[in-house]
């Protein structure tokens, strides 16, 4: 329902500021650029998509991604303690959770979304306090090394464009930080 | 280490290859099985960013993102942020793009060295397209009945961008 509301929400807001403002025209051919965006931007995507789960498939099968599970496992299992005995999904998570610390958006997005088949299977429809917490924890950047930042800066004369780094670490630690305490809040007072 | 960060990519797919095929899997198979999966992946994606990207583009051609800016600018003066600011984080949550799109905008009249700059770079590089996150995660898993997903994401957004500016002060006095 969150998304209906704000999905018919910002095309109400669109339509009505857009004919104040006597942009009318503009709007009416935004949506269908738009729409035509959005299958572009998939399509651009297609190929990396594709490559990672591939990738996701090999790191599984060799044993690689349960090695990389291990490490980051402590801190997971309290992060999600539903999806503990799960293997596969556990897998997925941790696998997700260091491609988004190695700023691998492209490889993150699919390791997720099979983390988040796995935490979604007990409660269909409906998000799962595991699902929650996996949507926030992604989008919190974790990012170690922001360089699609750093490389603006750069095009910008900046002559030591990765001195943001402590910074951007700082904001994004408090941002995650306060992502996961907001839901272990709200699951405790959310009523599905 | 600019060499470093170009190279990553293929030297994690070609590390995983060889040590894959060193415990004896059939590395090809695998990787082409799983790029079937990945397509699936994609059909599911594809509506939920069509419905997405429409509202988005609508929202910024009829002018409502600078409306907005206009409306919010005293309450940023509060929280220490520059009104400058505020168009950003109103389309951060929405379109990464468009973010950075109004990032670099605001990097190059202002300055990369700049506090201004600086903290529309860490706004950039510390926070997530979270309504488009929401979108793929929940559309591919197709859960409807998002509960407390969106306000804890916003809860993150917003206490990144406060700590950016905090942040870029700390770090840069």
């Amino acid at each position: 329902m969150t998304m209906t509301v704000i999905w018919t929400g910002m095309v109400a807001l669109s339509i009505l500021c857009g004919l104040a403002a006597g942009r009318g025209p503009e709007v009416a051919a935004a949506a269908a650029e738009g729409a035509a965006a959005a299958v572009e931007l998939s399509l651009s995507i297609a190929g990396m998509l594709c490559l990672w789960t591939g990738v996701m498939e090999v790191m599984r099968q060799s044993g690689l991604a349960g090695q990389l599970s291990r490490l980051l496992a402590p801190l997971l299992r309290r992060l999600f303690p539903q999806a503990a005995g799960d293997r596969r999904t556990m897998d997925a998570i941790s696998a997700n959770v260091s491609a988004n610390l190695l700023g691998l958006g492209n490889a993150a997005t699919p390791l997720g979304l099979e983390a988040a088949r796995g935490l979604a299977r007990s409660s269909p429809g409906t998000a799962s306090d595991g699902l929650c917490m996996l949507v926030v924890c992604n989008t919190a950047s974790i990012q170690l090394i922001p360089t699609t930042v750093a490389s603006v800066r750069a095009a910008q004369g900046c002559q030591t464009p990765f001195d943001i780094l402590p910074a951007v670490w700082l904001a994004s630690a408090l941002s995650v930080g306060v992502g996961i305490l907001a839901c272990k809040a709200f699951s405790k007072v959310w009523r599905a | 280490m600019d060499l470093f960060f170009t190279m990553l990519v293929p030297l994690i797919i070609g590390g995983v290859a060889l040590y894959a095929a060193f415990r004896r899997v059939d590395v090809y198979a695998a990787l082409v099985r799983g790029a079937g999966a990945g397509l699936d992946t994609l059909l599911r994606i594809v509506p939920s960013l069509v419905g997405l990207l429409t509202a988005v583009y609508m929202l910024r051609a009829s002018g409502a993102l600078d409306l907005l800016a206009g409306l919010l600018a005293p309450v940023m003066g509060r929280l220490g942020l520059s009104p400058e600011l505020l168009p950003l984080m109103l389309v951060r949550p929405v379109s990464g793009s468009a973010a950075l799109g109004v990032g670099s905008e605001l990097i190059a009249t202002y300055g990369p060295d700049s506090a201004l700059g600086r903290t529309a770079a860490v706004m950039l590089g510390s926070t997530e397209t979270t309504f488009y996150t929401v979108a793929v995660y929940f559309g591919a898993v197709g859960v409807t009945k998002t509960r407390y997903a969106i306000p804890a994401a916003l809860c993150a957004d917003l206490t990144g961008f406060l700590a950016a500016a905090w942040a870029v002060r700390v770090c840069f006095g």
